[in-house]
């Protein structure tokens, strides 16, 4: 029933902008430092879902839990990071966007992986995004990939009347978009995503019309983000990597309302995501990333956290070896890095493992260089 | 077919302005150049737009969430004003001194937030960041609310060194902390948080002594019991704050940098043209308006090689186009539409991504916002009830008797706002014209025809790549 071995590896990726709270995620309930460090900031122990002796989920995420956890398939990735960390949200999501923590890196690390699985650029949907504006991590010159804020809608001139007069405009559009030599980069580039646009309507536009399913999504950002991604993989258009994310985890103050809400929109979300899936029998063959920019502050202000670094990561999905992976950090003052938890995994070591073991692709180029892997997949 | 000083000034008004339909930018030509640059610096002398009426427009507000009319209000005042670099100046500073709403949850924060942005936008950039400090909206928006004297937030200190005024690499990890201090006591009254429901009280800003470090600090190699006034005089007066808004006005106003992250490693653009911006910064007494008029009567600004130089933001691509076809000149239902088309393409009015605002530029383009662009722009030019695309039918129409595709091609990129496009793209126009037939007007029909026609060369100009530049 679950061996369609024939079904090509899909990864969907939700990037949690603004720093995800780890500490507050993942929790050292039973350390007393935690509880010494975030007198404001923390979830109480009587609040806490137990993983084990000395760590437990934060309770908004009991639905993540009991679907996938229990069921051992779940990874937790403790303390993903890189060197040297970097507070600034935009740099330290350009770091985790591009892999270079030492220059700006323009090429992001799935585009480069899209190259990889399509190297020809045959399927403009190859990758495709869900949202308003195309993520680093997905941008590499020459790389098709679509970024649909909505499904239904997507495709240009549409409010040209008459079939003939329509296609008549679309043959301009077409010849107005043929990269000329000596233009320039920003014209070609816009030649290319006219030329993509133009392949990429026409077969987007079945998806929801193919769609059917008993799943109800809520009405919130990321839920409908994910049930475009559903739509997309049901309709079998060759589509490898989706890409949405979900906003805004920068709890600098009334972080425990706020971080609250975030995860009761978004863990729903994913189990909805998961059920809408096998019950088309689609799910498999995806696998499911979830990371963010960086952790935060080991001590609260008060309110909220600050930057910090030492995040943490999920993997999740039916192929994945559910557990812990890599070491939870100390929060002891004398392993803190300037009030920090200090990372214990190279971010880059979870792309490897997902390129080479899921997607079958070299991971050296694609994130630059060795990076010890993980045994989750 | 347009004379080089049409050109010229339709190049002006996209810049300092929204740009401008083919009239106004044939009487402000007459006017000459820099005449009109002075009456563009000199937004006060213009009367005010009618902000009481608008406002009785603003109604749902008071029962709901205001957000959207709010949006609207900014978005319907850019298209209607008569101080279009005023209002070009308060988006480039929201898109640099970030605040949103996502964070705030208090819209008429935002609102406040932005007017005192409109009030500054001109003037001394030190007052703008005293202004910015003290604004509720920022005090919310970096938390410096939450920062005491007994345990800093250093979000705030730490985005003025970065982000407002002097970029990274600039100061040390010391200064962020010091500049921390020196604000603690920076505060709100009333303290209550903004998710209490129905909350109707204004946010003001209150200093607090007692919460204040008075202590002694060192900052940027300078020694004294600062407060924040005299963090943000030390600031304002540093070479690198003065290279840093030399090359945002250069970046916003002449040419597309790389991304702001990258500044530290890449040299600008045109370093000549930086160094003149920041000399006039430091010359002036941190004058913007000074600095402004250096830059639209430089060379550089005006050479035909930084023409078409910049990536039309979504705002600037949303206003412009009302602007040409003459919609929502006055306050009228749907303008919250217009903020959500604008968002479609990627830029949320008074709400950016993160405080590091919105990457533009190329990035602004991608396969999403690409479709959205086309599709918005060219809706509203085909639409040939709007006033503006009358005009430009009865314009076309006076021409002569007979027209030839290439004439008529030629005239609707005139009558777009003199439009310059690829040789290539204006083949394609012509070859366009040429299938659709003669263009003749004669009888009834075929004037009805010819408006047709010229409707859809509009949308076809409107999608083209040129079209997505200023």
């Amino acid at each position: 029933m679950m061996t369609t071995s024939t079904k090509d590896p899909v990864l969907v990726v939700i990037q949690l902008s603004g720093a995800n709270d780890y500490m507050n995620t993942v929790i050292p309930y039973t350390d007393p430092l935690y509880y010494d460090f975030r007198p404001v900031v923390s979830i109480p122990q009587n609040e806490v879902v137990p993983i084990d002796g000395q760590l437990a989920f934060h309770p908004s995420l009991s639905p993540l839990k009991d679907k996938f956890w229990d069921t051992g398939k779940m990874a937790l990735i403790h303390g993903a990071g890189y060197p040297n960390p970097n507070r600034s949200h935009f740099r330290s999501m350009d770091i985790w966007h591009t892999c270079e923590p030492e220059i700006m890196g323009i090429e992001g690390w799935l585009g480069r992986a899209i190259r990889d699985l399509d190297p020809t650029a045959e399927n403009v949907l190859t990758g495709v995004n869900l949202g308003q504006s195309l993520p680093r991590a997905l941008a590499v010159p020459g790389v098709p990939v679509a970024s649909v804020a909505n499904l239904e809608q997507y495709g240009v001139l549409t409010g040209i009347e008459g079939d003939k007069e329509r296609n008549q405009a679309l043959d301009v559009f077409a010849r107005m978009y043929t990269p000329a030599v000596g233009s320039g980069i920003v014209m070609d580039y816009l030649a290319q995503t006219g030329q993509d646009i133009l392949k990429g309507a026409d077969i987007l536009k079945v998806a929801p019309a193919k769609y059917s399913s008993t799943v109800e999504y809520a009405e919130n950002s990321i839920a409908q983000a994910l049930k475009g991604i559903a739509q997309v993989h049901l309709a079998d258009l060759g589509t490898r990597v989706f890409y949405c994310s979900h906003a805004l985890y920068d709890t600098h103050a009334t972080q425990v309302v706020d971080h609250k809400k975030l995860w009761d929109d978004l863990a729903p979300a994913v189990c909805d995501f998961y059920d809408d899936l096998r019950e088309h029998d689609a799910s498999d063959n995806v696998v499911m990333l979830l990371f963010t920019e960086f952790g935060r502050r080991v001590r609260d202000n008060g309110s909220g956290t600050d930057h910090g670094s030492g995040g943490g990561s999920f993997v999740i999905g039916d192929p994945i070896k559910g557990g812990m992976y890599s070491e939870y950090p100390s929060l002891k003052p004398e392993d803190q890095l300037d009030g920090d938890l200090r990372f214990s995994y190279d971010f880059r070591g979870i792309y490897s493992t997902i390129l080479e073991r899921w997607l079958g692709l070299d991971a050296k180029p694609v994130v630059g260089g060795s990076f010890e892997q993980l045994d989750f997949i | 077919m347009a004379s080089n000083d049409i050109q010229l000034m339709a190049h002006l008004m996209r810049r300092a302005g929204f740009g401008a339909p083919f009239e106004e930018l044939e009487a402000r030509a007459a006017k000459g150049y820099e005449a009109t640059v002075e009456e563009l610096l000199r937004a006060e002398e213009k009367p005010d737009w009618e902000e009481d009426v608008a406002r009785r427009h603003m109604i749902g507000g008071h029962l709901g969430n205001a957000m959207p009319e709010i949006q609207g209000f900014w978005m319907q005042r850019m298209i209607a004003t008569t101080r279009p670099l005023q209002e070009k100046m308060t988006l480039f500073w929201h898109t640099i001194l970030c605040s949103g709403d996502s964070k705030l949850d208090h819209p008429e924060t935002m609102d406040t937030h932005i007017d005192m942005v409109r009030e500054n936008a001109l003037g001394r950039y030190p007052d703008l960041l005293v202004a910015l400090s003290r604004d509720p909206a920022m005090i919310i928006y970096l938390d410096n609310r939450y920062s005491h004297k007994d345990s800093i937030n250093e979000n705030y200190g730490r985005e003025l060194l970065e982000l407002f005024s002097m970029g990274v690499g600039n100061y040390t990890e010391d200064d962020v902390k010091m500049a921390a201090r020196a604000f603690t006591g920076w505060t709100l009254a009333p303290a209550m948080n903004s998710f209490i429901p129905y909350q109707r009280h204004a946010f003001k800003f209150q200093y607090d002594p007692e919460d204040h470090d008075d202590g002694e600090k060192v900052f940027l190699g300078q020694r004294g019991r600062f407060n924040g006034d005299d963090i943000i005089n030390i600031i304002a007066r540093q070479p690198a704050t003065a290279r840093f808004i030399a090359r945002h006005l250069y970046d916003f106003f002449v040419a597309d940098e790389v991304q702001v992250p990258a500044w530290q490693t890449t040299p600008p653009r045109d370093p000549a043209a930086v160094n003149v911006l920041a000399d006039a910064y430091l010359q002036s007494d941190y004058d913007i308006r000074s600095v402004l008029r250096v830059l639209f009567n430089s060379d550089f600004f005006k050479d035909e090689s930084v023409w078409y130089a910049r990536v039309k933001s979504p705002v600037e691509v949303v206003v412009g186009t009302m602007r040409l076809v003459g919609d929502h000149l006055t306050p009228a239902p749907g303008i919250e539409s217009l903020v959500g088309a604008a968002g479609g393409m990627g830029q949320i009015l008074l709400n950016p991504p993160s405080v590091e605002g919105w990457h533009g530029g190329k990035e602004w383009i991608n396969s999403g916002a690409l479709v959205n662009r086309v599709n918005f722009v060219a809706n509203r030019v085909g639409d040939l009830s709007l006033p503006g695309v009358q005009r430009i039918v009865e314009r076309l129409g006076d021409i002569t008797e007979s027209i030839s595709p290439s004439d008529f091609v030629d005239g609707c990129l005139e009558l777009m706002g003199s439009i310059r496009v690829e040789e290539d793209t204006r083949l394609a126009l012509i070859a366009h014209v040429e299938r659709g037939g003669p263009l003749v007007r004669d009888t009834e029909e075929e004037r009805a025809s010819f408006a047709r026609k010229v409707g859809e060369l509009l949308q076809l100009i409107a999608s083209s790549r040129e079209y997505q530049f200023a």
